[in-house]
């Protein structure tokens, strides 16, 4: 594929080969991979020192990671055609677990979110499982129509996504219907839908607004957005995580209060210091410097996987690594931008950061379909 | 499907999908930017103001309470002490369920429906956050133990120590000393609140109340750092409290005991003052009560005991008791007599047991029926004549004896550090005019000249009156306080303007002891029996006032009645007639005539305080 890199260095040929060719034979691109694993140490870094120093977390989080890592090896084998094919499937299957959520679902904090599946398996959280199964759906629903989308394309994809996220708010977990959402609808952008069509929905979403807060919000979650609009307004009850978050940030100044040094996340201010606010600790004991460093990790990841994007083959795998992609930036904003109090607070992770272990799967596995879309080009351009 | 692929216009998708990526780039990049900016402008431009929230989250300004001052006797025997005390509380913001709390507490201890009763009247009081309330104080070893063992289960359950007011003499130093209690919302309102931001106990009553600016101390400030529990983590910086100034009072507490040790179970009060400064040797109203049970708050049926007991172990009878003096005023009178030239020494009257005014009806007799035959001023003191008073408030009539009565201190709290004295009556023709809308008749100024009638004193006032006696007119203020550690303030006290009593003719100061000093010691004097065998001689007078009705508040009971309806026995006089060292004023309530009930009490203070001073003397000279 370098062909011109390599007839410019013709004494690194051989070598360069065999490196690139192993990473290859394994489905792996090295510069993601490199990229994921900087995160990771960085992330463990954080996470211990939100943590109030607990190796116990650290440990506990190190396994998800191999755990996670092993998934995404095993999802870059998988040829992308096998997930086109599936898709339908694993979709219906998606639905059907979401529906059983609803009836036989158990959860805590009121909210229902895992199944248990019969037999002494293991519980399983089929929102997470519907982050990659709902790109995919869409992706395989316009890949295999002619592009830019129709109208009726456009509405069977929106039925297509709106389907599990309704599914997935009923539970309620407005995260990760967030998420899903904004998944299917990159899918739809990258796809090509026509501006008008964006526009008219986009009026037609700010219609919806008022009824989806009227019939369909919990109060918690409403209780969520008054205080977005206004923390001061509880500033010991709801608005007190949003009050502390932007202190510890605040406090953190350009270079930080040093590691293990924030005394907002050391002295237990910071409620929720290592799952949903942990890039506040990060803020105030590295600082805006920190953080900066952090984002700029963030943007390499993202335009990596943007370029996979753009150099994949067919249109399923580029506007499902599109998509895939642009979903783990929405992590990212939604996360950064609820805990700094310029977006209400919805249970988003800081991928790879945040303690947690369902997250880190998913996003590892979309980061192996990612990597095989990237390295099976060659098999379909045979 | 495939039969869609072969529509499909590949290279409009790719344009299309490169055009939609290099949005997604900028929309990648535009957000970004967002989080930017706002980063920016909190950890950069809000950066000061964050900061500050920050250290004031973790950083706190707790007061320390200052140690209270200690107050002991003339002696260095200590009366008030600070002893620490364990309570069990609860932290509602660590307790998950206040009720279950309060439960799992007395599974474990003993918890009585009134303990839960108050701490729920507690928890409604205002209060900062994870302060904690009182569940029950002055645990025993044993239930700190109990609790301890458990504690790890008990959630927002802990024990707290303090340091809480004892007194050793208990009850018979309640009504000198008084007590402190906890602090309530309105004594805190009268004091400096930032100076109290620690404190838990406040003076009440007594010492504790009126010295409460110099024992109370200052307070002090540490810095700390608490977690958002505010569990302090560490000290960041301290300022240690001044404690208050310990005070040595002029009681004394042998003294003292054995005043309460002679009123025993009666009625009465016994105040002894010692006439060359002032000071207040005891101090004692019966019956008393235990200040310990106030300290941390008496529980109600207690309280409600001690309030409606007809008793009235509260009533502090040697301050706030207003007895008619009887003939304890006698003395003053007599000398009264002679400086204003209305009687002399010669004159002399026949007393055949009754006296009549001109114009008048009424007979006022004396309390020997048959008389006691002729008698001057000397022998009517030593043998308590009434005619011959009758015959002198007559002569004298109430604007003299108001005016020398009212130089002894009658009529007006003279104490330098007793605020809650009464001020008694002293009358006049101004006060009947106005109270009782009347002239002020002779027959009044017969009732004044043998102590009965409108006037009203207190203990207080009798053991002042005979102490200024004892130093022949030189005025000393009563007080409590004897001395105060170093301390930069000045002490605030009542100082008054007494003047020093000047008879025309000195020698009448000598005439009138000598006659106090024959009540004790003459073959007819009406305290001869408490006199006998001294190895000193003293001066006194006995006194008896008649009870006047029932008291107010009291319920009509035949039995009590009779007894409660006796005369009050009351007796004042000093020791030794050369250089007096006591002064004492004796009540017993309803306990019949003075020189019966009243004078052996003096007497064995006497003896005390006279032979124990002779002892210190003695081991003095021998060092």
């Amino acid at each position: 594929m370098n062909q011109d890199f390599l007839r410019q260095m013709p004494g690194a040929e051989s070598h360069l080969k065999q490196s690139q060719g192993l990473a290859f034979r394994l489905h792996l691109d090295p510069i993601l991979l490199g990229l994921l694993l900087v995160l990771c140490t960085i992330g463990l870094g954080i996470l211990y020192s939100a943590s109030g120093q607990s190796m116990v977390h650290v440990e506990k989080q190190l396994v998800r990671f191999g755990l996670a890592f092993f998934v995404m090896f095993v999802f870059a084998q998988l040829d992308p055609i096998v997930y086109k094919r599936w898709s339908p499937w694993l979709f219906g299957l998606g639905v059907l677990a979401l529906v059983g959520v609803l009836v036989f679902g158990t959860g805590a904090k009121g909210a229902q979110r895992w199944l248990q599946l019969p037999g002494g398996l293991p519980r399983v959280q089929p929102s997470e499982f519907m982050k990659l199964v709902v790109p995919m759906m869409v992706a395989w629903f316009l890949s295999s129509r002619y592009l830019p989308p129709s109208l009726k394309a456009v509405l069977g994809a929106l039925l297509l996504i709106f389907l599990p996220v309704l599914l997935i708010v009923k539970q309620p977990d407005l995260g990760t219907s967030i998420l899903i959402a904004a998944s299917g609808v990159f899918v739809l952008m990258f796809a090509g839908i026509s501006w008008r069509l964006v526009a008219g929905f986009g009026a037609l979403i700010a219609g919806f607004a008022p009824v989806m807060w009227m019939f369909f919000m919990r109060e918690y979650q409403k209780q969520r957005v008054l205080t977005f609009l206004d923390p001061e307004s509880d500033p010991l009850g709801s608005g007190w995580n949003i009050i502390q978050s932007k202190t510890a940030i605040g406090s953190g100044g350009l270079w930080g209060k040093g590691w293990l040094e924030g005394t907002q996340s050391q002295l237990d201010f910071l409620p929720e210091s290592h799952t949903d606010f942990i890039i506040a600790v990060c803020a105030e004991e590295f600082g805006f410097m920190g953080v900066l460093g952090l984002l700029l990790l963030y943007l390499l990841i993202v335009f990596r996987g943007l370029y996979i994007a753009v150099k994949a083959q067919d249109s399923y795998g580029r506007i499902l690594a599109g998509s895939l992609t642009l979903t783990f930036f929405v992590y990212i904003f939604v996360n950064i931008g609820m805990v700094s109090g310029i977006l209400p607070v919805v249970g988003v992770p800081l991928p790879l950061v945040s303690y947690g272990g369902t997250s880190a799967v998913t996003l590892m596995a979309a980061f192996g379909v990612l990597m095989s879309i990237h390295t099976h080009r060659k098999m379909l351009s045979r | 499907m495939r039969s869609d692929r072969r529509l499909k216009d590949s290279n409009r998708e790719k344009r299309i999908y490169a055009f939609r990526t290099i949005l997604a780039a900028l929309f990648v990049l535009g957000l970004t930017s967002a989080l930017i900016i706002r980063l920016y402008d909190l950890q950069l431009v809000n950066h000061e103001h964050f900061q500050t929230l920050s250290d004031k989250n973790r950083m706190q300004l707790q007061p320390i309470s200052p140690n209270r001052g200690l107050i002991y006797d003339r002696n260095g025997v200590l009366l008030a002490d600070n002893k620490p005390i364990f309570s069990v509380v609860i932290i509602p913001e660590y307790s998950k369920n206040v009720d279950e709390s309060i439960a799992s507490i007395q599974e474990i201890i003993d918890i009585t429906p009134e303990h839960i009763k108050r701490f729920k009247k507690r928890m409604r009081r205002s209060r900062r956050p994870y302060q904690s309330v009182i569940l029950k104080s002055k645990l025993n070893e044993q239930e700190i133990a109990r609790i301890e063992v458990r504690r790890h289960e008990l959630k927002g359950i802990e024990i707290q120590a303090e340091l809480a007011r004892y007194y050793s003499m208990g009850s018979a130093t309640a009504h000198s000393i008084g007590y402190v209690g906890r602090i309530n919302e309105k004594e805190l309102a009268a004091v400096d609140a930032k100076n109290y931001s620690a404190t838990n106990y406040i003076g009440k009553l007594g010492v504790e109340r009126f010295y409460e600016s110099e024992l109370h101390g200052v307070v002090g400030y540490q810095t700390v750092e608490t977690n958002a529990s505010n569990r302090v983590l560490r000290v960041l910086d301290r300022i240690a409290p001044t404690p208050g100034r310990n005070l040595t009072l002029h009681i004394d507490s042998g003294l003292q005991k054995k005043a309460v040790e002679l009123l025993g179970a009666k009625r009465g009060a016994v105040v002894a003052i010692e006439p060359s400064t002032g000071g207040i040797l005891t101090l004692v109203s019966t019956p008393s009560f235990d200040p310990n049970l106030f300290v941390t708050g008496i529980d109600y049926k207690s309280y409600s005991a001690l309030r409606d007991s007809l008793d009235l172990p509260l009533f502090n009878r040697s301050l706030k008791g207003q007895y008619p003096p009887g003939s304890t005023i006698k003395p003053v009178l007599g000398l009264g007599g002679l400086d204003s030239g209305v009687t002399n020494r010669a004159f002399s009257i026949w007393d055949e047991g009754k006296y009549q005014l001109k114009n008048d009806e009424r007979i006022y007799r004396d309390w020997k029926r048959q008389g006691h035959g002729r008698m001057n001023l000397f022998s009517s003191i030593a043998q308590s004549c009434d005619i011959y008073f009758y015959d002198l408030a007559f002569k004298m009539g109430v604007d003299n004896m108001s005016k020398y009565l009212g130089d002894f201190g009658f009529g007006q709290n003279t104490a330098l550090d007793i605020s809650e004295a009464r001020d008694g009556l002293l009358p006049t023709r101004e006060w009947k005019r106005a109270l009782k809308g009347r002239a002020w008749y002779p027959g009044d100024s017969l009732n004044m000249g043998i102590g009965q009638g409108f006037m009203l004193s207190t203990p207080l006032q009798l053991a002042t009156a005979s102490a200024v006696m004892a130093n022949r007119g030189r005025w000393v203020q009563p007080a409590l306080l004897k001395l105060a550690s170093v301390g930069d303030r000045p002490i605030r006290q009542r100082k008054i303007e007494m003047n020093d009593i000047q008879m025309i003719n000195p020698e009448d100061w000598d005439y009138i002891i000598d006659a106090m000093s024959e009540v004790m010691h003459g073959k007819r004097g009406t305290a001869r029996s408490s006199g006998r065998r001294a190895s000193y001689r003293m001066a006194g007078k006995t006194g008896t006032a008649q009870v006047v009705g029932i008291k107010q508040g009291e319920k009509y009971d035949a039995e009590a009645l009779s007894e409660r309806n006796r005369d009050h026995a009351l007796f004042i006089g000093f020791a030794p007639v050369i250089n007096p060292k006591i002064a004492v004023a004796v009540i017993v309530e309803n306990g019949g005539g003075g020189s019966t009930s009243a004078a052996p009490i003096a007497r064995a203070l006497f003896d005390e305080w006279i032979l124990k001073l002779a002892a210190s003397d003695k081991t003095e000279s021998k060092e």
